[in-house]
């Protein structure tokens, strides 16, 4: 019956999908930037930020006016100010990812120490990115629940690494530099699995009406 | 704070003559509170709301089974006196009709009915009324005119005094604003809102938006069914059936 | 282009003739109208005296006079409306607002149609049957206004109902819901919005009752003597002619054509008043 509704409800789907895909694409450019050190991989980390910005403008204009012109109530109310929060979310996957690839610029082919968990930290990390979007694009509350429960494995990694960090320092006090360049890269890495979960909690919500379900 | 229930239904069916109107309604409305009755056309809410004042009677031919009680008192109860009933439950028309009498004699015509004649005495009441209904000070000049003369929102707060001019317990406003313009409409809103604390307000609306602006219960009624009845916060951010959900989305209705 | 323009010319004349058709019908009736009363007027105003209205007819004193005619004409008026009134405006407040049984106001409404449709020769002959023989009044002006009484009831009944039903549903509606009874509504609430209505019908009513003439002939007699209207029983015996039975008296009976004319004349005044009364009521209701 509310056609007009229904097709912008829609297209506000499609825009939240392909910021997704933005920030799955970004995620893992700056990490096999970081990981392989793929130099183009930085270069298209930083470009998917851009349009990770303007996106987020366009889907937060396009809230507004459906909230402005709809006045909607129940479901369709819960799925626009979810909507509103996750691409804050979303844009902040962006500007981490982004800020990785600018570190791995200049480290270079400084090799990544092989012992350091960072490995496995990015690798989870890309995980959880697609798991939330996935979550969003399926309306998958089981998934979404993964997601969140997976964060405490990114962040004992995210302590290991510190450890590994400050014996590194201790052991070898010139490569106190290189230390906290990972340990920065640590740090936007636990960000961005934070930010995920906080999407898997907005999706959550749009679904049951409760943050955790 | 505990709600106290002060009108009840319990498997409550009306019909009118061979078509069943209303299906086992069994509800609570509170005290001091607003509860709204949403719906498509054809649900019934209407229907309920007159029933609760017996208004119903008015058409030839309808019946009812079942228990609707006001205070514990059993409403269709053919010993009850009607008259006094609509004395404590008082009502309000979707279109705005004062009788064509001036604006005083409007508002004593109720106390007029139960028995109040002394002149200082309906003075004062219907100064009160119509302060309560937030349109004294633009008639206090012209008790004496006639009531045809005021504008449509006038008029209708005209109704609400006159209503309330038998200091009823509860009132019943059958899409009391539907009839008016969006001022008209807001100002009636808000007198709403400050009648509840001494009255119970139960009204029937098209306008989901103004039942989410001003209710503290909301009940959904289709088909001549209580689909479902609960806070209007709750009702209209999270509702436990999915009727109800598109009906207020506007999917359907 | 030629084509075009006949068609217009066409349409322009069926128009024209259309119009031209509709006024002299207009023209017509009002032309009846205005010789009926010229011829009427012409022939009447002459008999018409100040001691032709107020005296009564005496062949010892040699004059002639239509008082009698004017008091029995009142006084029928009078007695049928103040028998027929109450009992129409109660029957239609009963129809309209008491009734439930849908089928029995249906057969009423059916029958007050009917009734109003009878035409009056008949009232006349069963008013003579019922009230002159049947109940020994005998040729009475009572016997006639009762029987003018049964005859104008279903035209107050339906003037009634239909001013009663023009008073919305929603003043009832209001008065209810105020807790007032039943009657209490219908005395303060919707018989004085009906008041116009019943006012109106009222008066068309009085007009009948002025104008019949057969019913009067049966019931209540030719006499043109002054009855005696000082006593009870005297009032009840009275008997005599209205204006009307007057008129055809003194033209059929008589043959004197001048007192008929201006009998005629008479009532035809009469009877401009009374539509001018009903009129006046009717705009009032239309103010409100």
């Amino acid at each position: 019956m509310r056609s007009n509704f229904d097709r912008q409800l829609r297209q506000l789907h499609q825009a939240l999908t392909e910021m997704g895909a933005m920030c799955e694409q970004a995620i893992a450019a700056s990490v096999s930037a970081l990981l392989d050190g793929d130099k183009a991989g930085a270069e298209t980390a930083m470009e998917r930020e851009r349009d990770i910005d303007r996106q987020e403008r366009e889907v937060e204009g396009l809230c507004m006016k459906l909230l402005l012109q709809q006045q909607p109530v129940a479901g369709d109310l819960r799925a626009i100010s979810s909507a509103l929060k996750m691409i804050s979310d979303m844009e902040r996957i962006g500007d981490q990812a982004a800020d990785i690839a600018e570190i791995t610029r200049h480290t270079g082919s400084r090799a990544l120490p092989g012992h350091l968990h960072i490995r496995e930290m990015a690798r989870a990390a890309v995980k959880m990115v697609a798991g939330s979007v996935a979550s969003f694009v399926e309306s998958d509350l089981q998934m979404a629940k993964e997601v969140m429960i997976y964060d405490d494995v990114v962040d004992q990694l995210f302590d290991e690494v510190k450890e590994e960090l400050t014996a590194l320092i201790r052991s070898d006090s010139s490569s106190a530099g290189e230390a906290l360049d990972w340990l920065m890269i640590a740090k936007y890495l636990e960000r961005i699995g934070d930010h995920a979960v906080n999407i898997a909690e907005w999706v959550t919500y749009a679904i049951t009406g409760s943050k955790s379900g | 704070m505990a709600e106290k229930t002060i009108l009840k239904a319990e498997n409550l069916n009306f019909y009118y003559g061979a078509s069943q109107a209303l299906k086992n309604i069994t509800i609570r409305i509170p005290a001091n509170q607003v509860t709204a009755f949403v719906g498509p056309s054809g649900c019934g809410k209407s229907t309920f709301l007159r029933a609760i004042n017996r208004m119903g009677d008015l058409v030839p031919g309808t019946h009812v089974t079942g228990s609707l009680t006001f205070r514990g008192q059993e409403i269709y109860d053919p010993r009850l006196d009607v008259t006094a009933l609509r004395r404590r439950i008082g009502m309000v028309f979707q279109k705005p009709t004062p009788f064509p009498m001036s604006i005083y004699d409007n508002v004593a015509y109720g106390p007029r009915t139960h028995g109040k004649h002394s002149r200082a005495r309906l003075d004062e009441l219907v100064e009160q009324s119509l302060r309560a209904a937030a349109i004294w000070d633009e008639v206090k000049d012209r008790l004496r005119k006639s009531a045809m003369g005021l504008s449509g929102g006038q008029q209708q707060r005209l109704c609400i005094a006159r209503a309330l001019a038998v200091k009823p317990e509860v009132l019943l406003m059958d899409e009391a604003t539907s009839a008016l313009d969006p001022i008209s409409t807001a100002r009636i809103e808000e007198l709403t809102l400050s009648l509840r604390e001494q009255y119970t307000i139960v009204m029937v609306t098209h306008n989901m938006q103004q039942a989410a602006r001003i209710s503290d219960k909301t009940a959904f009624f289709l088909m001549g069914e209580l689909v479902e009845m609960g806070d209007t916060e709750g009702l209209f951010s999270m509702p436990r059936d999915k009727r109800t959900e598109d009906y207020i989305t506007g999917r359907f209705g | 282009m030629g084509r075009r323009r006949s068609l217009t010319l066409r349409r322009r004349l069926y128009h024209a003739g259309a119009s031209a058709l509709v006024w002299l019908s207009a023209l017509l009736c009002c032309a009846l109208l205005l010789f009926l009363v010229c011829y009427i007027c012409i022939r009447g105003f002459p008999g018409i005296s100040w001691a032709f209205l107020t005296g009564t007819e005496s062949i010892l004193q040699g004059t002639a006079g239509i008082l009698p005619g004017i008091v029995n004409t009142l006084y029928v008026m009078v007695l049928s409306l103040a028998i027929a009134l109450p009992l129409g405006v109660g029957a239609a407040i009963y129809l309209t607002e008491y009734a439930r049984n849908r089928r029995l106001v249906h057969l009423v409404e059916f029958a007050t149609e009917i009734l109003a449709g009878i035409p009056s020769i008949i009232y006349a002959l069963a008013g003579m049957i019922l009230f002159c023989t049947v109940l020994r009044l005998q040729k009475t002006l009572l016997a006639g206004s009762l029987t003018l009484a049964i005859m104008t009831l279903p035209t107050i009944i339906r003037a009634t109902q239909e001013s009663l039903k023009t008073v919305p549903r929603s003043y009832r509606e209001g008065a209810l819901g105020l807790g007032s009874g039943q009657w209490r509504m219908i005395r303060t609430v919707v018989l004085p919005s009906a008041v116009d209505g019943i006012t109106a019908g009222c008066i068309l009513a009085a007009g009948r009752v002025v104008g019949e003439s057969a019913v009067l002939m049966y019931t209540a007699g030719l006499s043109m003597v002054m009855q005696d209207f000082s006593t009870i029983e005297g009032l009840m015996k009275a008997s005599g002619s209205t204006l009307t039975v007057a008129l055809y008296v003194y033209a059929k009976e008589r043959a004197d054509f001048a007192a008929a004319f201006a009998v005629a004349a008479v009532l035809l005044a009469l009877a401009v008043l009374l539509n001018f009364a009903a009129g006046a009521a009717s705009k009032k209701l239309q103010k409100k």
